[in-house]
């Protein structure tokens, strides 16, 4: 704490300064990131922010003097305490990874062997990049751990990763990167996966960690929340460019770019039932970008001006506030009060419910996962299941759609019940249930295209002639705000938001009078989510459907349920309208979930100019 | 599956042709390089003689023209067999009916696995374990011996030893396929239809088998190579075209006892089916290759599947 404090207090040299670096196409002058400038004080985290494609991963990898296959460096510098990584040689560079910077990957499983046991594998990062001034035994593997809040025990050191959860996979990752006292720390995403308690630990870990020893850490992320959390500074990076830069308050509290803002109006809101608010359209890709300023297509605030020539990254009033704006010192015009959601009408009559569930347990394998579960969803109403990886939610879901059939326990549709598995269902109730996959990356057969894959239940479920099929496949395209000229693209053609719609469109085309849907919006960015809730809430008005939204994400639940159900360890901790559990939860479990979201409100300060 | 919370790059456009014609774009691609070339030129030179041999032979195949075994001469570049017929004309009559042969049981070898192994994976449980186990007996076979234990059974009839031939290929083919489908049955996409209560059949008709067309392709190529020398080499132990009829095979066979007086008889027909096969070999090897890579490369552009990294420079 009182390193901590000193280094608060005293303005720490630069560490890492990163300085118009290029990143091209190899061997042509495309860009992938182009003027991409910032600096990192020793103990400072720096928060790199973007959709995805927006090339912040691509920047991150460039600290590491990386890059992806295909890409090459094409100019700039990233020095590091001086030196440039950028012009180092292959061995150079060797040297300085790991002993000088380091990488904790999204994924914890691999940057851990599989093959060796935990304790071996720190053993081996201490001695290969020896520091004479660090004693490398047992006691200092120990230490390692212990910074990371890992209780070293002879039985834990003897664990392989496997044999850990994967906090712990991700605690041991980031021993490992502290290791070595490291100058520089790039962090991708570390916490993506984890549940919210855990994050809030490994967040608190690195921050503690990076101002005890005076490593300068970039974090990439896509969650402003998170970023909100731990950065002093951040940058959002749009189309390859950092577009504003600032300390951590100025941006979330007066972010001056129209898509900083944007981007804060799509983050739901656990406190408040708000519309939430995306981005329509896509970032331009390398190579098609527009000439005037990149955001231009998406910009509410777009004047003729913008689309003359790229906006200049200027600085604003306190100096270290730089945006990429020809707006940016003007006051905020639009309107940008958040609009609350009107209260929805208080479920009906609960007796009547869509779908009953009663006594339901379920098993894999011999595994037991769900525990005696009891819900209802009422007609036109929207169920939202909520808990943490592991809780059973996913499984919930699909023994009621038949996709998991070892099960006991009453799941009955419109008072009749349903068989175990989809192969013993009625076509009728098959069609009355549709399910919206978690990952639109798999769900869609990447070799037909989205008019055959739309049209497919359609065909199975229905007598219509082709012609009247065709109609009613353009019919629901555009229900899900997408054009006709999709009907001859394939899946990978497609961004994440508009799989996502066409995996929707499969769904409703054969008008289901239930919708399960399955964390539809864990695998797409913020601002995406926001349009497929928006989409979502809109369709399940207008359709009178009964809905069953699983997802991790309580914040999301305010925004489109009106009863929500927190499982966890396969049983029903709470349930009840969503004002009242969110508002005034009653077990300790909803209450920890709700305290261990990250919040936009605990980094705003200034009044939340953008909201 | 995703984990929660992860925000999935969409791969760049340039992959979208690639997978979707994606055995086309392999085969083109397995063209291109060097193993591809060879291997593709080898087979077609020996294809063309045998398509184009029967028009252009100087003489009839059955003729007798000289003396047996008698050396090179004018009328007969390739001198004479064992009953003083022409050896080049023999040659080039005798290719045809073993290439055809070769492609019928190589399609119906990999028809016949494909169906096995995809519906062993797809329909698991006691369809798998009988189809599997099935497998593993005829494997017990080597192929050859299993071809000639059916011939000398039924006899040597033409369609029969097709079947005989495919028959035997198809437990690898099914092995392999079987793995493959494993893969795929599993996938969201496979999942959502199934809901739909689709029949098993249209199932892997219309959403398995189009993603299958890679490794199908892998393995006809591979198949054919081994058609070709098990249809050969029944030929040459007499289970193929009754005598009189031009055959490489049977002509191995038949002029080896002259050897020393017109090697030619023997050593053309051995060279053109060395030549074939090494070329079928390579040019599946060269397919195999690329459609590994494609699968890399797929990959590489998923960071799901991590970040495949390379160092400047
Ligand atoms: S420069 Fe114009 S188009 Fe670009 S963000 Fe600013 S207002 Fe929008």
């Amino acid at each position: 704490m009182m390193v901590g404090a000193a280094h608060a207090l005293r303005p720490q040299p630069a560490r890492l300064v990163v300085e118009n670096l290029r990143i091209v196409v190899a061997g042509t002058s495309t860009d992938v990131v182009d003027e991409v400038s910032f600096t990192v004080r020793a103990g400072e985290v720096l928060g790199l922010v973007g959709e995805s494609g927006s090339g912040k991963t691509t920047v991150a990898l460039a600290l590491l003097g990386y890059h992806r296959r295909g890409l090459a460096v094409g100019g700039g510098r990233v020095m590091l305490d001086g030196s440039d990584l950028l012009a180092m040689s292959a061995e150079e560079l060797q040297g300085v990874r790991g002993a000088m910077v380091s990488y904790v990957p999204q994924d914890p499983g691999s940057a851990l062997n599989p093959a060796l046991p935990v304790g071996l594998q720190l053993g081996e990062i201490l001695g290969a990049h020896q520091d004479p001034g660090v004693s490398r035994d047992a006691d200092r593997v120990t230490e390692v751990l212990a910074e990371a809040q890992l209780d070293a025990t002879r039985e834990f050191l003897r664990r392989y990763p496997h044999q850990l959860s994967g906090g712990q996979q991700q605690r041991v990752a980031i021993a490992m990167a502290f290791a070595c006292r490291p100058r520089l720390i790039v962090l991708d995403e570390p916490t993506t996966g984890l549940d919210v308690t855990t994050q809030r630990h490994v967040l608190e870990t690195i921050r503690s960690l990076c101002r005890s020893y005076g490593v300068a850490a970039v974090y990439v992320s896509h969650d402003l929340a998170v970023i909100g959390q731990l950065a002093q500074q951040v940058a959002v990076m749009y189309a390859g460019r950092v577009v504003e830069l600032g300390p951590t308050e100025t941006i979330f509290g007066a972010p001056a770019h129209p898509y900083t803002r944007a981007l804060l109006r799509a983050v739901p809101s656990p406190e408040r039932s708000e519309v939430l608010e995306g981005i329509e359209g896509q970032a331009p890709r390398p190579g098609r970008r527009p000439t005037g300023c990149f955001f231009a297509p998406r910009c509410p605030d777009v004047l003729p001006i913008c689309r003359e020539s790229p906006p200049p990254f200027v600085p604003l009033l306190a100096g270290a506030h730089l945006v990429r704006c020809v707006r940016a010192e003007e006051p905020v015009t639009r309107s940008v009060i958040a609009r609350t959601v009107p209260a929805s009408d208080p479920p009906t009559s609960l007796s009547s419910g869509t779908l009953e569930v009663r006594d339901l347990s379920a098993r894999y394998g011999p595994a037991p996962v769900l525990y005696e579960i009891d819900l209802r969803v009422g007609p036109e109403q929207c169920v939202a299941i909520v808990g943490e990886s592991g809780s059973g939610k996913t499984t919930l879901a699909r023994c009621v759609v038949g996709l998991h059939d070892n099960w006991t326990g009453n799941v009955d549709f419109c008072g009749e019940p349903l068989a175990c598995g989809a192969r013993r269902r009625t076509k009728g109730s098959l069609q009355r249930i549709q399910y919206v996959f978690q990952n639109p990356y798999t769900s869609l057969n990447p070799r037909k295209t989205v008019g055959q894959i739309i049209d497919q239940p359609l065909e199975h479920f229905s007598h219509f002639s082709p012609i009247e099929r065709e109609r009613r496949v353009v019919a629901e395209l555009e229900d899900v705000s997408l054009s006709s000229d999709f009907l001859g693209r394939y899946p990978d053609q497609l961004s994440g938001g508009e799989r996502q719609r066409v995996a929707l469109a499969r769904a409703l085309v054969v008008e289901p009078e239930l919708l399960v849907c399955d964390e539809v919006t864990s695998a797409l960015d913020v601002s995406v989510q926001a349009i497929i809730v928006e989409l979502l809430r809109r369709l399940q008005r207008e359709r009178n459907l009964a809905m069953l939204f699983i997802t991790h994400n309580l914040a999301l639940v305010r925004s489109i349920a009106q009863t929500v159900v927190v499982l966890s360890a396969g049983k029903v901790v709470e349930q009840g309208p969503v004002e009242e559990v969110l508002e005034r939860p009653r077990e300790t479990y909803t209450i920890r979930l709700l305290e261990d979201i990250p919040k936009l409100a605990e980094t705003r300060t200034n009044g939340g100019r953008w909201r | 599956m995703a984990v929660p919370g992860t925000p999935i790059d969409a791969p760049p456009p340039g992959i979208a042709r690639l997978r979707r014609h994606e055995w086309l774009s392999v085969l083109s691609r397995a063209v291109r390089t060097r193993r591809g070339t060879v291997g593709l030129s080898l087979m077609a030179l020996v294809v063309a003689i045998a398509v184009v041999g029967p028009f252009i032979a100087p003489n009839s195949p059955t003729e007798f023209v000289t003396a047996p075994f008698s050396g090179p001469a004018p009328g007969t570049p390739l001198g004479g067999d064992a009953l003083g017929r022409d050896v080049l004309s023999r040659v080039l009559a005798g290719g045809w009916l073993i290439l055809l042969m070769a492609a019928a049981a190589t399609l119906f070898g990999v028809g016949a696995g494909a169906a096995a192994g995809i519906s062993a994976a797809y329909l698991r449980g006691w369809a798998d374990a009988l189809i599997m186990r099935s497998v593993d007996v005829v494997l017990a076979f080597p192929s050859l011996v299993f071809a000639l234990l059916l011939v000398s059974i039924i006899g040597p009839k033409l369609w029969l030893i097709v079947l005989a031939v495919g028959f035997s290929h198809a437990p690898q083919v099914a092995r392999v396929l079987r793995s493959s489908t494993l893969d795929i049955s599993e996938r969201d996409f496979v999942k959502a239809v199934e809901l739909q209560g689709v029949k098993p059949r249209l199932i892997m008709a219309r959403e398995i088998l189009p993603s299958l067309i890679t490794p199908l392709t892998v393995e006809a190529g591979l198949r054919l190579t081994y058609s070709i020398i098990i249809v050969a080499g029944l030929s040459f132990l007499g289970f193929g075209q009754p005598p009189p009829a031009p055959n490489w095979g049977l002509m191995i066979n038949e002029n080896r006892i002259g050897l020393q007086l017109n090697p030619w008889g023997v050593v053309v027909p051995a060279a053109l089916i060395a030549v074939l096969t090494i070329g079928t070999n390579t040019f599946s090897d060269a397919v195999a290759r690329v459609a590994l890579g494609v699968g890399r490369q797929a990959e590489e552009i998923t960071p799901l599947e991590g970040h495949v990294l390379v160092a400047p420079r």
